[in-house]
């Protein structure tokens, strides 16, 4: 093949590229960007997206995300972004800071940045969505062990790993309110660094080091399973109850062998709609994100930004064995 | 007598009861044999792939790809598992050792027939089958209400007081041991390692033994797959994320050389028993967990340093001094 050809080749695939992103240019391109992709929590929130583009008319939503839950990987995946020109990003990060310089440059370049899920700090973002309340849910996860445990008891917190945002803020608030229960003991904080197996060792460690342990509150979806899982294995179920923040589907099988008598969650499909409506928003400039304002997110109402430019979706929702088979399959 | 105890693997043995022993002084209990038996039937899964492992390095060769290779099979499984519940375990175990098995002799053929370094191979079949997970999967996951009562018992049902999945990596090591110290191609291992060129004029094919070797650590990380998965009862695209390293450390600690050439069966699963005594002691002995990390890669370097070889004694001629 000659020089030439190829280069008439060559060009010609370019045009044809470009062409379809001259296309897709009508469109609100808005980038959903998760922790990491393959996260059933994630997924959701990815259907939800598309629910509200699907809404809008004139949205485009680009689900995206590193294959690990690694700041690097995020930090490419929004230099990419950026180098698409996409119109919103929405990211829900896995390091508060390591992330605001490359969402800067985005905000330089004209993009409209929000996080959700877990935060980013101030400097790196328009607003933050928070699924819920931190306090409510700090008050939710001793509640739902506390609720088991009429006459007391010890319990333990499995969390994901020890710099994660919204973990560390949540077990915080949990520790504000644990007065209210004087006779709940808060025996140790463990990292399970959202991977199976070592969640289920650590969980296996605090059954030995506390043979008297009631209840493991993990406030993530992968340490939930694994913890119950552990329990079950060791033979403790009805002993010692699994609860704290986990997805329906997953924790299908725990609710039915007795290892978690109830958990809670936030609707991921509903704060990825939230997400988007509010992302659609800023970017097509109908509302401003500053303290005070209030946007719009479709069928979920309003968000009302506080000082920090930070808004709550909704309260947790508990499932136990009465609502799990309705829900198991939605999410 | 003597020769055994001034061995490398005499040395770790001790390391390795100085440690339970050091852990029982902070957690009483930790040396018990009910628990001495869970760490193991823990570290079960590193046993086994660090063996696969030990056969790809003593042919100066390394795999990357062993972690995401159980993944993807363990992934299969588990979806396979989803559809048809009525598959029984048996064929379900056959197809992720076919599948690890062809996922080994995929790196093998590269390293065979194109002669590509083994590192760059698995490096990028690292990536592949752990993108293919993505693919197969669409990115959900299999969660364990999903799986049979069967796919989850098997690894867990007790048989002579120790869990399947203890017993299965007991009969991989006692494999190992017969393949490695009573077989040509086990020979083989070590003579390719040891010196390439010699190896070829003793008659042995080098690509060859080197393409067993991957065949052999695909297969059983295939094996790995479903016990992984079956185990910790769930399956993402994230399973045994970054556990290769674990691998090699298990085998660097168990003085495997990565020169190729030296090591044996008892050294890497010794390795592997190590780092499973510290992951397993760890959460118990009251550490603060934000120095775990810290001292599980101190514990690597120390025992390593501790191994260090004095004087490489090949099997076969030593190649000349550079």
């Amino acid at each position: 093949m000659s020089i030439t050809r190829r280069i008439a080749i060559a060009t010609g695939v370019a045009a044809a590229l470009m062409g379809t992103t001259a296309m897709a240019q009508d469109n609100v391109r808005i980038a959903l960007v998760a922790k990491s992709l393959g996260n059933g929590f994630f997924e959701a929130a990815a259907r939800g997206a598309e629910e509200a583009a699907e809404e809008l008319g004139n949205a485009e939503i680009i689900y995206t995300g590193p294959t690990s839950t690694t700041a690097e990987g995020q930090i490419e995946v929004i230099n990419s972004l950026v180098a698409q020109r996409v119109d919103a990003i929405a990211i829900s990060a896995n390091d508060p800071d390591a992330v605001v310089p490359a969402l800067q440059k985005a905000m330089q370049r004209g993009i409209t940045v929000i996080s959700w899920d877990s935060g980013v700090a101030p400097e790196g973002r328009e607003m933050h969505l928070a699924p819920s309340s931190d306090e409510l849910i700090g008050q939710t996860i001793i509640k739902l062990a506390a609720d088991k445990l009429p006459d007391g008891g010890k319990v333990a917190v499995l969390s994901a790993t020890s710099t994660s945002t919204n973990q560390n803020t949540w077990i915080a608030e949990m520790e504000k309110v644990m007065d209210q229960y004087p006779d709940i003991e808060l025996v140790a904080t463990v990292y399970g660094d959202d991977l199976a197996d070592k969640s289920y060792r650590e969980t296996q460690g605090l059954l030995q080091s506390y043979p008297d342990l009631d209840a493991i509150i993990a406030p993530t979806s992968v340490g939930i399973v694994a913890a119950a899982q552990a329990v079950q294995d060791a033979g403790k179920t009805g002993e010692v109850n699994v609860t704290g923040l986990g997805l329906p589907s997953e924790m299908a099988g725990a609710i039915e062998s007795g290892a978690s008598q109830s958990f809670a969650i936030w609707n991921p499909v509903d704060l990825g709609y939230a997400t988007a409506m509010l992302a659609y928003n800023l970017a097509t400039d109908e509302a401003k994100a500053e303290p005070g304002a209030e946007i719009g997110m479709g069928r979920m109402g309003t968000a009302t930004l506080d000082d920090d430019n930070q808004a709550a979706m909704s309260e947790p929702f508990t499932y136990d064995a009465s609502n799990i088979d309705e829900f198991k399959s939605v999410f | 007598m003597k020769q055994f105890i001034t061995s490398r693997e005499a040395i770790l043995l001790a390391a390795l009861v100085a440690l339970i022993l050091l852990v029982e002084t902070r957690f009483s209990g930790f040396a018990a044999p009910g628990n001495l038996a869970s760490v193991f039937n823990d570290t079960s899964i590193l046993i086994m792939l660090a063996l696969g492992q030990t056969l790809v390095i003593l042919t100066r060769c390394i795999d990357l790809s062993q972690a995401s290779n159980l993944a993807l099979t363990g992934m299969v499984t588990a979806m396979i598992n989803a559809a048809m519940p009525g598959v029984p375990v048996v064929a379900l175990i056959s197809i992720a050792v076919a599948l690890g098995l062809l996922m080994g002799a995929f790196n093998g053929l590269l390293v065979w027939k194109l002669d590509i370094p083994p590192i760059v191979v698995t490096l990028g079949t690292l990536t592949i089958y752990r993108g293919i997970i993505f693919v197969v999967s669409g990115g959900a996951w299999v969660n364990s209400h999903e799986m049979s009562a069967a796919y989850k018992a098997f690894p867990r049902a007790e048989f002579l007081t120790l869990p399947v999945l203890s017993w299965i990596a007991l009969a991989v090591i006692a494999g190992f041991a017969i393949l490695v110290n009573r077989t040509a191609l086990g020979r083989a291992f070590f003579a390719v390692g040891g010196n390439p060129s010699a190896a070829v004029y003793t008659g042995i094919d080098v690509g060859r033994t080197r393409f067993m070797a991957f065949v052999i650590a695909g297969g059983l990380a295939g094996l790995c797959g479903y016990l992984w998965v079956s185990r910790y009862a769930v399956a993402y695209t994230d399973v045994a994320g970054g556990f290769e390293l674990d691998i090699v450390a298990a085998c660097v600690i168990g003085g495997i050389s990565i020169a190729g050439g030296l090591g044996s069966v008892t050294g890497a699963v010794l390795g592997a028993l190590f780092l499973g005594t510290i992951k397993n002691a760890l959460p118990v002995a009251g550490i603060s967990p934000f120095w775990q990390m810290a001292i599980s890669g101190a514990a690597i370097i120390i025992a390593v340093a501790f191994n260090r070889r004095k004087d490489p004694g090949r099997v076969i001629l030593k190649e000349p001094a550079q």
